[in-house]
């Protein structure tokens, strides 16, 4: 993407080259403690490559403290969490999407203002994110009366237009029906053939296997391997992974 | 009984003639109550926001003065305002005491606090849902106080309705800042007073029911508006 003023370039992204550099995120010794309890770490990886990176786990495992502190929301409380060469350009979609008070159409123009994208150009732009998240009929319906497909659609056609590099996703599809759940696997694909580098937590090992090209797996509030997708879903190397294939119940 | 009725029948022929010391009575009062509500509005708005924003040392002490000072009595704004004012007080040289403006800086006194605390309240609690998505999108604070502002946008008319019953019902610190003088800062709730002590009941009454309608009006509009807000915004 070089230019915010073309609104076409929206609608051909298939045949766009992924044009961002990739940015390699890494966390050295980071751990997060909260009122003296370490809910994460201490724990190192470097993520290269260009992804999807799916984060895998149990519930309560860590996977989005892991997110919020890759995304800067959230800060370690020992050890560093780092971007070579440099922090890129990033957006997050919530497992619950937060959407402003307004019309669909405004929370794309909201986030445009703050990306501090010229006045002219937003309107194109959003209605562009909205044809392509199939939301062009509900562009003036205010976002908090639209489904919770459409929701996160809607979140996802707001990073959309924030170009991010890196796109990090909290279990956005663990409140879908599969119609919805579908969609938003299909606009990851968007995202990564447009070169946004794809970070994503899920706890459905299918889901996992439709996406990812590597994954992270956290257990107890550690990473306990992190290996190229095909090898974990045959031969995990951690025992804590072996048992989360096979459906055991591990903490 | 007989009396009450024909005091009654009295006060409404006024209201429906049209009264013109009535009449003006009712738009002195709109007057002062409205620019009073909207300067509060302007000031007490950011006031609430930021605070709700900012983490600051004394947050807790401005949190806790503003709720205390929601209950503030009007006769001590009035004082305080009085004191101000006056000839011998440090504003004294404006001359402002028995103007209408007296009356607009008693009642901002006393709507102020109550529109920065609720809005404040509002805020926040917007802030709590918004906030990992502001810092997501990398807004800074400055950024976020008129996204939030907009997005508690219903609830803050309800709370400036809220501000505006407390401003024209209100007539302890109008009388003592403004003095009730005929034609020049008497209002609604001053002439009530007035009349009544006079025994000129049909006008007290008539005044009463106006000032009755409009805050059943305000409080309808209250509703109306909170309840739109809900089904249309979900």
């Amino acid at each position: 993407m070089t230019s915010l003023s073309i609104p076409d370039a929206h609608t051909i992204p298939d045949a766009q080259v992924a044009s961002y550099q990739a940015a390699n995120l890494s966390f050295d010794a980071v751990s997060f403690y909260h009122q003296g309890k370490t809910l994460f770490g201490p724990c190192s990886f470097t993520l290269t490559g260009a992804g999807p990176t799916l984060v895998m786990g149990p519930n309560g495992a860590g996977k989005s403290l892991l997110l919020r502190l890759a995304h800067g929301l959230l800060s370690p409380t020992q050890g560093r969490v780092s971007w070579s060469p440099a922090r890129p350009r990033q957006a997050m979609v919530f497992q619950q999407p937060v959407l402003l008070r307004r019309s669909a159409i405004s929370n794309l123009t909201h986030a445009l203002a703050v990306n501090k994208t010229p006045r002219k150009a937003r309107k194109p732009l959003a209605e562009a994110a909205l044809a392509r998240f199939g939301l062009i009929a509900c562009t003036d319906t205010p976002a908090r009366v639209l489904s919770g497909g459409e929701q996160q659609r809607l979140a996802l056609a707001r990073a959309w237009v924030l170009e991010p590099e890196v796109l990090f996703l909290d279990e956005p599809t663990s409140a879908l029906d599969p119609a919805a759940i579908k969609a938003v696997e299909a606009a990851v694909h968007a995202f990564q053939r447009q070169g946004t580098r794809i970070v994503m937590t899920t706890h459905d090992v299918h889901q996992a296997k439709r996406l990812a090209s590597d994954v992270l797996f956290v257990a107890g509030g550690h990473v306990r391997e992190h290996t190229p997708a095909d090898m974990f879903f045959t031969a995990p190397a951690s025992k804590e992974a072996q048992a989360f294939l096979a459906g055991e119940l591990i903490e | 009984m007989p009396q009450e009725t024909n005091v009654f029948f009295v006060a409404l022929s006024l209201l429906l003639s049209g009264d013109a010391a009535l009449m003006s009575i009712v738009a002195l009062s709109l007057k002062v109550s409205l620019i009073a509500v909207l300067a509060s509005a302007m000031l007490g708005f950011p006031l609430g926001a930021a605070v709700a924003l900012w983490r600051f040392p004394g947050r807790g002490a401005v949190v806790v003065a503003l709720n205390a000072l929601m209950g503030l009595p009007p006769v001590v704004a009035g004082l305080c305002v009085y004191l101000l004012l006056s000839r011998a007080g440090p504003l004294g040289e404006w001359g402002l005491l028995f103007t209408p403006t007296a009356m607009v800086i008693a009642q901002v006194v006393l709507v102020l606090p109550i529109l920065a605390a609720l809005s404040r309240q509002k805020v926040e609690e917007l802030l709590g849902e918004y906030r990992e998505q502001f810092v997501s999108l990398g807004m800074s604070r400055l950024r976020m106080m008129p996204t939030l502002l907009w997005d508690a946008r219903f609830a803050l008319l309800t709370v400036l309705l809220a501000g505006f019953g407390r401003a024209s019902a209100e007539v302890g610190a109008v009388m003592m800042v403004g003095g009730n003088i005929d034609g020049v800062t008497r209002v609604m709730t001053t002439a009530i007073v007035l009349e009544t002590s006079k025994g000129n009941l049909p006008l007290a009454l008539g005044l009463g029911i106006v000032l009755l309608t409009l805050v059943m009006l305000i409080n309808a509009a209250a509703y109306v508006i909170g309840e739109m807000a809900r089904r249309r915004m979900g």
